[in-house]
């Protein structure tokens, strides 16, 4: 890799770069995220390799494995370029008849397509398929044109432009104004103005700044942040870099969650490989800009993606969150001035730099611009990554771009927001996705994890769900947070029991209160809102298991029975194999019988019967 | 363990105490847990107290304070996880395994642990064994991933026998 030494060089390079891909026929684009690694997509890109090279083809088609393409549940998944042909649920095996028959004499071959579950009809392009089609896809379109372990193909298609524009064009206090006009909020869900955060580091005097890129995406149900950073983590780091640049700092770091091993080592890549080129380092393209970033792995602690609580984290520390009477910007990682945003943020920046910040402004709402990234998953059709502008409603992003309910059971509320934000009932689906209308309707956007339930998910039990994972996670430092989960905890375990009684349901809702407003940080601050948003939206499920000591969704242990059917049962065996606590007794071919004493009531059995013969009453 | 042993992890890391997770991290991945030697030799080259060592260690669930069985079994218990029946999964180890999440069974075979979430949220529910993803578990898929890993055990040591024996 050649040494970039000033601004004019880098243009070379990339013209050089782009030159050499043209002698290219075609690409064959392979996701290699972690999503389709799980599906063996490794072994799939290995094996059509090695039948490129077999065939002698490897000088006129290019293999390029991929970061996440969002759409993890078709996966592996290929896409080939140019035409945008989309196969799905590719196996190692495929590879020698995708050669032969698609690369070669241009054939489809029609078991690789995908199957829309809506239509129940075949699609061959990629942006005919409804889950892609509905979307608005601009920061993951990226991730199909570069390989994230390889700074070339990020420069071929124009990466690290937009520092060398700032750093040979702009001065500090232009991309500042530039990025605050374009109305860039944090994307890490408190939507704090971008540019406003910028000015105020500025502002600080003091040579030594910090910028840190928070990628310690611990809201479970969200992985968006993973997939930028392992699909582009280069996109990342210029973004860091233009950030620096403006507000004067010389020192980054990305913090990172260990539980994301490849988002670790394509971003240590990105690092090593920036630093030989001379993008990191002293005097970056014969300016007087010298930056260079350092790789921090979280420990699995959720409250470290509070900033305070993270900046200790990387001075080596308990992550425990301070009190912010001081702000950040100006007394942060070891007391400096330090600005911390997450991924998508600083991913947003170099096209921002590039293209205008009326460009950027031009899509989303009065409040809330540009796209934004949300990972759809749980009960729907189809489930991944989907980016649409700011101010699409969670009724278009459900079932237009998620295709509707999964089982055909109903589809009952989504979960935006992770452990901070709530459960939105249908009735609201038609509320648009930013950053001010669902905190009005009682969650809130959060980093984008939007988990669908239906009518099988009971939501006290999701209540209860999320107060367990932030009794877990609350590090324990302030009382409210500490003392105050526990109790709803307690009252929420006591109602799914089947020990609720109807005044603990007040007592509920006025712990929530105080805990929401007494608590030290962001964590405790919002612990209460799953509770809240539940008590306010479905209150009969509440008054059902409270006065009926029934679970509606059959969920709650207590509250339900598991007993087979003995005129559906025929007495195959399976669920007695499947029964890990051995409750289950039966002659073969004579129906079988749960022992109630033993039955754990763990619903295995349900899930491994093939003739519904089990029911839960 | 020796100081030796934490050499290569120490290097150009000493008397640098905000280099103290990094340092923990290391160890944890190579030797599998932190013993209360290696907790204190990290306190003594980085220049930290080993009362904060060990305070680190506990607070981030990434460390684990005693040794760890040969399969790490790793139920993601995130929301999309958990919506579509990772608890069921917890009720598997919990019966096959007689172990509860957190725990290694006695033969130093197996350790259970949940994590919050491994950001493959939509292949949920989600099992890591061993660094390995395995998607869409069901009850069923997990109690043979179990058993398989049980049965290559036996194999090898049947294997190691014969070897020995000729």
């Amino acid at each position: 890799m050649p040494r970039l030494r000033k601004s004019g060089e880098l243009k070379a390079l990339q013209r050089e770069l782009q030159e050499k891909n043209r002698n290219f026929r075609s690409t064959i684009v392979i996701c290699g995220g972690t999503g389709c690694q799980a599906s063996k997509s490794p072994e799939v890109i290995a094996a059509i390799r090695k039948e490129i090279a077999r065939q002698g083809l490897d000088k006129d088609i290019l293999v390029r494995s991929t970061g996440c393409h969002g759409f993890c549940e078709q996966g592996p998944i290929m896409v080939f370029e140019p035409g945008n042909l989309f196969y799905c649920h590719v196996s190692p095996e495929d590879a020698a008849a995708i050669v032969e028959k698609t690369v070669i004499k241009g054939e489809i071959i029609e078991e690789l397509l995908y199957t829309d579950p809506v239509s129940g009809l075949k699609v061959a392009k990629e942006e005919d398929i409804p889950f892609y089609s509905s979307q608005d896809r601009f920061l993951l379109s990226y991730s199909k044109k570069v390989d994230p372990c390889s700074i070339e193909d990020y420069i071929a298609i124009g990466g690290y432009s937009a520092i060398e524009r700032a750093l040979s064009e702009i001065d500090p206090e232009t991309v500042i104004s530039e990025i605050s006009a374009a109305g860039l909020r944090g994307r890490g869900g408190a939507g704090f103005p971008t540019g406003r955060k910028w000015a105020e580091a500025r502002e600080v005097p003091g040579d030594e700044k910090y910028v840190i890129c928070n990628a310690d995406e611990g809201d479970p149900g969200a992985y968006m942040d993973r997939c930028l950073l392992e699909a582009n983590p280069h996109l990342v780091l210029e973004g860091m870099m233009i950030g620096a640049w403006a507000v004067g700092a010389s020192q980054g770091y990305i913090y990172v969650r260990k539980e994301y091993p490849l988002a670790v080592k394509h971003a240590r890549i990105a690092v090593q490989q920036a630093r030989e080129m001379g993008l990191l380092g002293e005097n970056i393209l014969g300016s007087s800009f010298s930056f260079d970033v350092e790789i921090a792995r979280g420990g699995g602690a959720f409250v470290c993606g509070e900033s305070t609580a993270l900046m200790a984290s990387i001075e080596g520390k308990v992550g425990e969150p301070r009190p912010k009477d001081v702000h950040t910007v100006k007394e942060g990682l070891w007391n400096k001035p330090t600005v911390l945003n997450n991924v998508e943020t600083w991913a947003n920046v170099p096209s921002i730099i590039m293209n205008g910040s009326s460009w950027f402004a031009s899509k989303g709402t009065k409040g809330s611009k540009g796209t934004k990234i949300f990972a759809l998953t749980g009960q729907v059709k189809n489930t991944g990554l989907v980016e649409v502008a700011m101010g699409t409603t969670l009724r278009s992003i459900v079932f237009d771009i998620g295709g509707g309910p999964k089982n055909g059971k109903a589809i009952k509320a989504v979960q935006t927001g992770g452990p901070s934000g709530g459960c939105l009932p249908v009735s609201k689906f038609d509320q648009p996705v930013d950053f001010d209308s669902l905190t009005d309707a009682g969650s809130m956007m959060g980093s984008g994890g939007m988990v669908v339930m239906d009518e099988g998910t009971c939501m006290v039990d999701v209540a209860k769900y999320f107060l367990s994972f932030l009794q877990d996670e609350s590090c324990g430092k302030c009382v409210p947070c500490r003392i105050g989960v526990d109790r709803m905890l307690e009252i929420v375990t006591d109602i799914t029991e089947g020990r609720g009684r109807p005044e603990q349901l007040s007592l509920l809702k006025e712990l929530a209160e105080t805990v929401s407003e007494t608590s030290l940080c962001g964590l405790g601050k919002t612990a209460s809102n799953p509770v809240l948003s539940t008590l306010r939206y479905f209150q009969e499920e509440y008054a059902a298991h409270v006065n009926h000591k029934s679970c509606p969704a059959g969920v709650c242990k207590a509250l339900i029975n598991y007993t087979i059917r003995p005129e559906k049962c025929s007495g195959c065996g399976l669920c007695l194999k499947a029964c890990p606590h051995e409750a289950i007794t039966g002659e073969k071919k004579k129906a079988h019988y749960i022992k109630p004493q033993e039955c754990m009531k763990c619903g295995i059995c349900v899930s491994e019967c093939k003739f519904e013969a089990i029911t839960v009453n | 363990m020796n100081m030796s042993t934490l050499d290569p992890i120490l290097k150009g890391r000493r008397s640098q105490p905000h280099q103290l997770i990094e340092v923990l991290q290391d160890v944890q991945e190579t030797h599998g847990y932190i013993s209360e030697e290696a907790m204190k030799t990290v306190a003594k080259e980085l220049g930290v107290p080993v009362i904060e060592v060990l305070r680190v260690a506990s607070f981030y669930k990434a460390f684990s304070l005693q040794p760890r069985g040969k399969n790490v079994i790793t139920i993601c218990t995130g929301t999309a996880c958990h919506v579509r029946g990772s608890n069921l999964l917890i009720d598997q180890v919990k019966g096959q395994l007689k172990i509860k999440p957190g725990e290694t069974t006695k033969d130093g075979l197996f350790t259970v642990e949940c994590v919050n979430c491994v950001g493959a949220c939509a292949l949920g529910p989600v099992v890591v064994q061993n660094g390995s993803y395995n998607h869409h578990v069901t009850p069923g898929k997990l109690r043979k991933i179990i058993e398989k890993s049980r049965g290559t055990r036996k194999e090898e040591a049947a294997n190691a026998k014969t070897q020995k024996i000729r």
